[in-house]
């Protein structure tokens, strides 16, 4: 599905990536938890095309296409989806026709042909009770007024309305209490299919206890410095970063 | 030959226009004169005109032409009732509607002329003055007491041909406890087009009327209106004004707020590219205590177009527990757009609420990145956020086909996805 080798990157001239790789394939969940400035959103804004960082070197793939030559319309024409760790409020653009534009643009891109108003009403109906989005709110203005939890729901919805290849939730679970959390996460896991995977970037472990990952990566200092099943977020949580870091430095000497 | 040296630039200016033979109070003919004989073009030194040059304006020499005949570049909204006006002469009539009695000035009585341009200020505006003294024909307005009129009525001014002076005088007069809508359009084919439409309005007691100005002329037209508006008690005012295209616009709207309980909402948007010049300035005077005023204006402005917004609110001693709100919001899309905005309020009575705002800035280039992130092109996701920031104003507009007309025309005009 994608796949990240040797992803350098800096912003105004400070390196935040230095040589990170990650493979996902169809079907899969990875998680990257580390610690603050270790450059998961980075990676995250980089893969969605956010223009203040400069790759400097590596390549990524994504679904056959180099992912970094394409605008960030195209990566999301292709299948790329990212849930936003603050999403903007956009005052006077109602989420849903938004939507229903991004949608359109997205068929005509595939060569496919506009969806009907019948069938996009019924897609908002479905999607929209999947994550418990009041239908009311579906159709307000881009996040405006919406609660931090309204705004993370909000995430989810567009992802199920657009179905996309990968999604990328960046610190989907920050700022939600419980049961917003199960939401999202029930959200997350009924669109899961073998068809499709997901990057998940977190701080905390606890959002992998609702949605199981295939694997669990450490990002520190801009690299992937270890990889394990779903018990290394475990240990992470009861252990912190500092063992991780002690590691590395007696691996160095 | 004339010797020309000794003649100021509003006299050359008005060398060639022709007196009018309407019968206004001769003491506004005499002003008239007097204003045009001691004053002449104000420049940039003046603060009214501060950031609004007039010297290409005052190059121009211009005729007046006498038009019979319509020209439509721009259809109208409907058919409901129509008074077109081609370089200031009454060129169609509207058919008959009942509440609304419509009247040439030539045919008005002394009692309708004795209401023209009663506060309105000669002795300081040559603008005034010109249109005073060379408006061959205007239209008096008058809604019957208790009339509630359907559906919009529309004045289409248009000025066509070359090297003309179009001047025109309106006055609305609302009566008693009706109702009006109202459609100023302003068109303009040909070059070096200068229209000059003064539009009075009287709105009595428990009365109400909405207006909205759709300014569309072209690349080579100066429009200056001037809207002089008096409210009493009870009694309801909308002006929505939509500068949408033409070279050089100049606006000034004064309103008199007489009566105590009075509504008053003006809304301006203006879209402006290329070498397009706009200046909004308001005037709103509370005079009588309980009164609500709003302003909202808004403006994107791209290429290198210049745009002034100048707000001037005034309480007066008397208008207590009035509240009166000014909002001027701007959006530069290129680094050689300018504006200028400047709300200002003059307060002297005690128990009010007024505030004011203004905010310039540039597209929201996150939320940008947020819709394209969704799948959208660039240029979608920019002309989404620009409409939705123009929305605001168009939504005031009480008409939905009003609405939709507006719409589909900046659409048109700035290219922007539906």
């Amino acid at each position: 599905m994608i796949n990240i080798v040797n992803l350098h990157a800096e912003v105004e001239e400070k390196k935040i990536l230095k040589g990170l790789n990650l493979n996902v394939k169809a079907g899969e969940i990875h998680a990257i938890m580390g610690p603050n400035g270790s450059g998961k959103s980075t990676l995250a804004s980089i893969l969605a095309g956010k223009e203040d960082y400069t790759v400097t070197d590596g390549n990524v793939e994504f679904d056959g296409k180099d992912l970094l030559e394409l605008s960030t319309e195209d990566r999301a024409r292709q299948g790329l989806f990212l849930a936003f760790q603050y999403p903007i409020e956009i005052p006077g653009v109602s989420n849903v026709n938004f939507l229903k534009s991004a949608l359109n643009e997205i068929r005509e891109y595939r060569g496919e042909e506009p969806i009907s108003a019948k069938e996009f009403l019924a897609l908002v109906k479905e999607k929209s009770a999947l994550v418990e989005l009041d239908s009311k709110l579906a159709s307000r203005s881009v996040n405006e007024g919406f609660s931090g939890g309204e705004k993370k729901r909000n995430e989810i919805f567009q992802m199920a309305m657009l179905n996309p290849k990968l999604a990328i939730l960046d610190e989907t679970d920050s700022g939600l209490d419980i049961d917003a959390l199960r939401i999202v996460a029930n959200g997350v896991n009924k669109l899961r299919s073998p068809k499709n995977a997901a990057i998940i970037i977190t701080h905390y472990q606890r959002l992998l206890d609702y949605i199981i990952p295939d694997f669990v990566h450490v990002l520190y200092d801009g690299k992937i410095v270890k990889s394990g099943g779903k018990e290394l977020a475990l240990e992470l949580e009861e252990k912190g970063y500092d063992w991780i870091k002690e590691e590395l430095a007696s691996n160095a000497d | 030959m004339e010797l020309m040296e000794n003649i100021s630039k509003i006299q050359a200016f008005a060398s060639k226009f022709n007196e009018t033979n309407l019968a206004f109070s001769p003491t506004s003919i005499a002003d008239a004169k007097n204003t045009l004989l001691h004053l002449d073009f104000p420049t940039t030194k003046t603060e009214f005109w501060k950031y609004t040059r007039l010297a290409k304006l005052a190059q121009l020499r211009l005729n007046q032409e006498k038009i019979r005949e319509n020209e439509q570049v721009i259809a109208p909204l409907s058919d409901n009732g129509i008074v077109r006006i081609t370089n200031g002469y009454i060129t169609s009539f509207s058919k008959e509607i009942a509440g609304l009695t419509i009247t040439p000035f030539s045919k008005c009585s002394e009692q309708q002329l004795s209401l023209i341009g009663k506060k309105a200020d000669l002795t300081q505006n040559i603008f005034l003055a010109l249109n005073t003294l060379y408006s061959q024909e205007g239209l008096f307005i008058e809604v019957e007491e208790n009339a509630q009129i359907e559906g919009v009525f529309q004045l289409l001014f248009h000025t066509h041909g070359e090297n003309c002076f179009a001047p025109f005088r309106v006055f609305i007069h609302v009566k008693k406890g009706s109702s009006f809508k109202l459609i100023q359009q302003f068109t303009a084919s040909g070059e070096h087009l200068f229209s000059l439409p003064i539009v009075e309005y009287l709105i009595e007691e428990n009365a109400r009327i909405s207006c909205d100005k759709l300014q569309m002329e072209n690349a080579s037209s100066f429009l200056l209106c001037e809207d002089y508006s008096i409210q009493k008690r009870n009694s309801t005012v909308l002006l929505n004004t939509f500068s949408i295209s033409g070279a050089w616009v100049r606006n000034n709207s004064s309103f008199l707020i007489e009566g105590e309980n009075c509504e008053t909402n003006l809304n301006g948007a203006y879209l402006l590219k290329d070498l397009q010049h706009l200046d909004n300035h308001t005037i709103v005077d509370h005079i009588a205590p309980h009164c609500n005023s709003n302003e909202l204006y808004k403006g994107i402005l791209s290429g290198k177009a210049t745009g002034i917004f100048n707000g001037k609110v005034f309480v007066r001693p008397n208008a207590q527990k009035i509240s009166a709100f000014q909002s001027n919001a701007n959006v530069l899309l290129s680094d050689d757009a300018s504006v200028n905005s400047k709300p200002e309020l003059e307060i002297y009575a005690n128990d009010v609420k007024c505030s004011h705002g203004s905010t310039t800035g540039q597209l929201d280039e996150d939320a940008v990145f947020y819709l394209r992130a969704r799948g959208l092109s660039e240029k979608s996701a920019r002309s989404l956020i620009t409409q939705a920031f123009i929305a605001e104003v168009v939504d005031k507009v009480e008409q939905k086909e009003v609405q939709d007309f507006i719409k589909n025309k900046l659409i048109e005009l700035h290219d922007w996805t539906n």
